[in-house]
């Protein structure tokens, strides 16, 4: 117990303290966690921690990743990213690949040791690239999604790779290995073992079929049925259960789990549940992710590395350099635009975390000497180490040379902001259909499942999750939204995310619901500035429809129901000034005695019709005097006159 | 310097084209008050009080707007009927606006050739607009010659309507510089981008 605690405790604090500095400046969280890991390797080494089992642990947080990255990605985003997908990504591996290859066999190995590392190193690290381009902001960007196109290509080519090391197995290697060694990687267990080819090829599309089927139809009645016991946790758990359990699922069928929770993410991206589960997953996603990076730091074989210092960084640097120049060259087949080019280019020239994988079962499988293999983990690490120097490359040099052709487009991105709309009752649901008749695309959030229910009858596109909750703002993409509607119930979450948005996201333009006139008051001691009362119209077209059934002339009625509105507005500045958040209305002497006034002009004003609040209603449309002609016709008269007079 | 405040109405201004590039020059005028009426008091609530404070420290009102069968969009006369008030603008006492100067600047969709006797809207424009003159008058006001651009919608593809803009922008400037000649244009008729009398600066 003591020892887990301690070295969580390590690992833990390792990242708290190397990452924020590293954000401060200016090389990115990625470079944070690897320089912790270094920092703590030899405490790990005195501990004797087994750091790449734990490394192996951490993989998981990839998979996590790829089901975030799914979760955005729509399937009709997916199906015209086709062409990217299988030719650069499929073109990237082979050419690279293949030109590793020879390098090898120049240097005198094997076809077969060669052919191994050219695979290992035609991989690009997903952890490094994504996270890094999340944090930037540049997924959605040209070069941001071929990048991708490019990652998710490999993490699904490692699986027939997986399936092609043994192949190449050199019998002399094989015989000095013991064959009771595992690679770590779970897979002593296997549905598939054992089974002729089309029954796998069976099994494996069933699995396949239950992850998008199950993603679709299930989802939705489990999470009802977890809403009922409104615990958050649950939801969590259910997150957590859902992504291991399909990870367990491809394991078990012998496929890639970063591809089967990716897919799971895409068959959910279209659904209303999108939002919590990316809410919920992310800071597993995170803290794994960061845990991983800490043990590639601290995985380093300082030793090997000092004795071999020149050998393995030449290595690495022309590693680099070809995976950067293939990629360069890809570009401009596939017309990546110029600026993205760059970005392309640097961002996915390392080796990555599957290439930790399959040298190690490389070594398992009697394919790479285990002396060699160490050297090309150094050369893995060592690449995935510079990777975010390359990014600030990037980000220095390269990007501010385009940045002037891109500062045109940056209003139209702001057009695209997003309106969220926070509740989607009887108040809500009025603004988002006003909303979507005038063209705007809304993000709707309610956690009450019955509002879904009703709305998706109508195929109204609603997100579930707790508005109030920063994380699901987040997820919601609250960053690049320009407008936040609340519309929820509870009049002190409503404040509290006021408070929340006014503090951490100023550019956003928020209209609030206010239940009565104190609420107002809170709102925009919160700071918010468009602040509606959500039963004040209704009461005023109410008042106006009895007005005219007294017998007032219609626009009598209305225009004594303009004047009472105009009045509670000078009413309510009036009181703004002794209304104190901090004590309750009927402790506030000040505030009472100044209502009683305000509220007396009010009713003296309405019954004998002469303050300020009569002459706003008859200000208008009231006749000229006999007075008033008389001054016309005198002035004619003195006008004539001048006119005649020379 | 002349305090200038331009009222625009325009209820369809997003189908707007003259009137839409004039209100794009006149934003760019520095020192003068641009005032959209419609964007100000889209339910037709006009606060008087505001409104007669903006008249009281202007020295020419110029009202921007589409001729609307013959008349302004329903907007400027609910101000008018609002604002103007007697005892205010008018009547027994009412000299707040004396020696103050209204200007027009309207777009009309007729031709030239339209407005004339033998046109077919059978009077020249002016004959339109003599109930703004004379709300000018009873509010011993002076009343300048309207801007006025002829074929509005036909203006666009002729290519008119950036040199009606730019007119309008100087017009605005030489009001605001004391650089326009307001008797010559009391006197006159109409005036466009082509002959609008501007002093150059000495």
């Amino acid at each position: 117990m003591g020892e887990i605690l301690l070295l969580a405790f390590l690992f833990l604090i390792a990242g708290v303290i190397a990452v924020p500095i590293a954000s401060r400046l200016g090389l990115g969280s990625v470079l944070g966690y690897l320089i912790a890991g270094i920092a703590i390797s030899p405490l790990l080494t005195q501990l004797h921690v087994d750091v790449v089992s734990i490394q192996h642990f951490a993989e998981f947080g990839v998979v996590m990743m790829l089901f975030l990255v799914g979760l955005e990605l729509e399937p009709r985003l997916l199906w015209s990213m086709r062409n990217k997908l299988l030719g650069l990504g499929g073109l990237q591996v082979i050419v690279t690949g293949a030109i590793v290859m020879g390098i090898a066999m120049a240097l005198g190995y094997g076809w077969s040791i060669a052919m191994a590392v050219g695979m290992v190193f035609a991989l690009s690290s997903t952890a490094i690239v994504l996270q890094t381009l999340n944090e930037k902001g540049l997924m959605k960007s040209d070069g941001g999604q071929s990048s991708f196109s490019v990652l998710l290509f490999q993490d699904i080519a490692v699986i027939p790779m997986l399936a092609f090391v043994p192949l190449l197995a050199i019998p002399e290697l094989a015989e000095l290995i013991d064959h009771s060694q595992g690679d770590g990687h779970g897979s002593g267990m296997s549905l598939v073992e054992g089974l002729g080819t089309w029954q796998h090829v069976a099994v494996t599309i069933a699995a396949i079929a239950a992850v998008v089927v199950g993603g679709s139809y299930l989802t939705r009645p489990v999470f009802r049925f977890i809403a009922m016991a409104k615990l958050r946790e649950l939801f969590t758990a259910f997150a957590l259960m859902m992504v291991v359990g399909i990870a367990l699922l491809m394991t078990l069928v012998g496929l890639s789990p970063a591809l089967g929770t990716f897919l799971a993410g895409v068959v959910l991206a279209n659904s209303e549940y999108r939002h919590e589960l990316e809410s919920d997953i992310g800071p597993f996603k995170g803290l794994l992710l960061g845990l991983f990076f800490i043990t590639v730091g601290a995985a380093i074989n300082f030793d090997l590395l000092t004795a071999n210092l020149g050998q393995i960084v030449a290595m690495t640097l022309g590693l680099i350099l070809i995976k950067f120049l293939v990629l360069l060259a890809l570009s401009y087949v596939f017309k990546i635009s110029k600026g993205d080019r760059w970005l392309f280019s640097l961002g996915l020239a390392q080796a990555g975390e599957f290439g930790f994988v399959l040298l190690a079962f490389t070594v398992a499988n009697a394919v790479i000497p285990a002396a060699l293999a160490a050297e090309l983990l150094l050369v893995v690490t060592l690449s995935m180490l510079l990777t975010p120097l390359l990014f600030i490359l990037y980000d220095k040099l390269i990007a501010p040379a385009y940045a002037g052709a891109q500062a045109g487009d940056a209003d139209e991105i702001d057009e695209d902001g997003s309106i969220i709309i926070a509740g989607v009752g009887r108040f809500g649901g009025v603004i988002n259909r006003v909303l979507l008749s005038a063209g705007y695309k809304t993000i709707v959030l309610d956690h009450n499942s019955e509002h879904l229910e009703r709305l998706r009858a109508f195929d109204i596109k609603v997100f579930f999750g707790d508005a109030t909750r920063p994380d699901l703002l987040h997820a919601a993409g609250i960053e690049n939204a320009r407008m936040l509607i609340i519309a929820i119930d509870d009049a002190e979450r409503a404040t509290e995310l006021v408070r929340y948005v006014v503090k951490h996201h100023p550019h956003i333009y928020i209209v609030a619901r206010a239940v009565d006139r104190h609420h107002v008051y809170e709102l925009w001691a919160a700071g918010c500035r468009d602040i509606i009362r959500e039963h004040f119209d209704s009461s005023v077209r109410a008042a106006r429809s009895a007005l005219e059934a007294l017998g007032h002339h219609p626009f009598d009625a209305e225009r004594q129901t303009r004047a009472y509105v105009a009045n509670d507005k000078v009413a309510m500045r009036d009181l703004a000034d002794v209304y104190d958040p901090d004590v309750p209305v009927h402790e506030n002497a000040a505030y009472i005695e100044r209502a009683k006034i305000v509220l007396a002009s009010h009713e003296d004003a309405m019954l004998d019709g002469t303050k300020s609040f009569s002459s706003r209603v008859e200000r208008g449309w009231v006749p000229p005097t006999l007075d008033d002609e008389a001054a016309l016709i005198a002035d004619d008269a003195l006008d004539t006159k001048s006119e005649s007079s020379p | 310097m002349s305090k200038l405040i331009v009222y625009y109405a325009h209820p369809g201004h997003k189908h707007s084209h003259a009137n839409k590039s004039m209100v794009a020059e006149a934003r760019k005028v520095d020192g003068i008050t641009f005032v959209d009426l419609y964007a100000e008091y889209p339910r037709f609530e006009i606060d008087i009080d505001l409104e007669q404070q903006r008249l009281l420290d202007h020295d020419v009102i110029l009202l921007q707007f589409p001729m609307f069968w013959y008349s302004t969009p329903a907007l400027i006369k609910e101000w008018q009927d609002l604002v103007l008030e007697h005892g205010f603008a008018y009547g027994a006492g009412g000299d707040k606006l004396a020696g103050k100067c209204l200007m027009l600047a309207v777009t009309a969709a007729g031709q030239k050739d339209a407005y004339a006797e033998q046109g077919y809207q059978k009077h020249p424009i002016r004959t339109f607009l003599t109930p703004l003159e004379q709300t000018a008058k009873l509010c011993h006001m002076d009343f300048s010659a309207p801007y006025v651009l002829y074929g509005s919608l036909r203006a666009p593809k002729q290519g008119l309507i950036a040199s009606h803009a730019a007119g309008y922008r100087r017009l605005l400037e030489a009001i605001r510089d004391d650089r326009y000649d307001l008797p010559a244009a009391i006197h006159g008729e109409v005036v466009s981008c082509d002959d609008l009398p501007i002093r150059e600066e000495t």
